[in-house]
């Protein structure tokens, strides 16, 4: 009875974190894990590896002065190895100056706009992406561990419904392929989990390397609902699900990915 | 931009054939995709790609427009003494490319 007791009150415990997962922790697979062989060669090697090209103009740029004040970002941040290890484990993030959610980018483009006084980047510009993949490649291999706290709760709560609900003619959410069928097949290719980890990463279907919020344009379109724009709030939302449904699992930035 | 990232081992044998590989950042248009405008998007491929050591050339290439975005090359040299590996490109707009790494032979 003691012994039945205790197992009761640890499930209690563990249940607020346990029960939101739909993917249990221990379940999470990568999604080069589905991905052919050719593919994981192709990323886990950095000379063959065309992202590899994007974290190289990264670093020319983390070093390249811009805007009224003449400032890099390495002027304030340092060497990016040091500064910037760790950093895109954490996003996105709640800015309290900026009163938003800010991703990866929204954080770069920030610091650009305010800090440096330079002009903002476009979302999906070469600049933004290289200078995104730079910073997200110090964290590979760094476990991700977003906060949904305090005044990210409302955006968590927000990009988890967006994740639940049904979208577009075909009339299906994204849960209903990431969690539910994950590892089946929608014609010819594997259904993986969604999770982000990757990003930004080289797409061989782009040839080229894109963001994630790119990626998650793909799905709507696919389903043939409507693609929120670029930088929306939504997509921000969305990430941040994303990022706390990943949790631990490491940044590969730069991926490769079919 | 034409930017390109290179490998070669650090040290070689003399006369033993080493892996060169290079990585070439570039578009490689088909010709054959739009923009979205509708607009076609003309078509630019690497046309050439030459290795040379000390001058000597030891690879040309002809890419074609069946080949993917940011071409990746691996090929195989072999040097007698130390010196220098030279890339060149061309695409067909005319914009050119170029890289070097030095050899040691031990």
């Amino acid at each position: 009875m003691l012994h039945a007791l205790a197992v009761v009150v640890a499930c209690c415990a563990g249940s607020v974190a346990a029960q939101e997962r739909v993917l249990p922790l221990s379940a999470l697979r990568s999604g080069i894990t589905f991905a052919g062989a050719d593919v994981r060669a192709m990323q886990s090697d950095d000379i063959a590896n065309p992202g590899m090209l994007w974290v190289e103009r990264g670093e020319t740029l983390w070093n390249a002065p811009a805007g009224a004040t003449g400032m890099s970002c390495s002027s304030c941040h340092g060497t990016a190895s040091g500064s910037m290890r760790g950093v895109a484990t954490r996003y996105p993030a709640y800015d309290s100056t900026a009163g938003a959610m800010q991703d990866l980018e929204a954080r770069i483009d920030d610091c650009r706009t305010h800090r440096q006084q330079a002009s903002p980047l476009p979302r999906e510009s070469d600049d933004l992406l290289s200078l995104t993949t730079y910073v997200a490649h110090q964290s590979r291999g760094l476990p991700l561990g977003v906060s949904i706290d305090g005044p990210a709760r409302a955006a968590f709560e927000r990009g988890r419904a967006f994740f639940a609900r049904r979208h577009g003619q075909m009339n299906v959410a994204c849960t209903q392929c990431h969690d539910q069928n994950w590892g089946k097949r929608l014609l010819a290719e594997p259904i993986s989990q969604g999770h982000g980890t990757a990003f930004p990463a080289y797409r061989l279907e782009w040839q080229a390397l894109g963001s994630l919020q790119r990626r998650l344009r793909a799905c709507p379109f696919a389903i043939r609902a409507d693609m929120p724009p670029s930088g929306a709030s939504e997509l921000t939302d969305l990430e941040l699900y994303l990022a706390w449904r990943a949790q631990g699992l490491p940044i590969e930035t730069p991926g490769v990915r079919r | 931009m034409p930017d390109a990232r290179v490998n070669v081992p650090a040290e070689v044998a003399r006369g033993k054939p080493f892996e060169v590989r290079i990585l070439i950042r570039h578009p490689m248009e088909t010709g054959y995709r739009t923009d979205e405008s509708g607009k076609p998007i003309p078509r630019n491929v690497l046309a050439t790609f030459t290795c040379r050591y000390n001058g000597e050339t030891v690879l040309v290439a002809r890419l074609g427009p069946g080949i993917a975005a940011n071409p990746y090359l691996r090929f195989f040299v072999t040097a007698r003494e130390s010196g220098q590996l030279t890339f060149e490109w061309v695409d067909e707009a005319g914009v050119r490319g170029d890289e070097r790494v030095a050899v040691t032979v031990v």
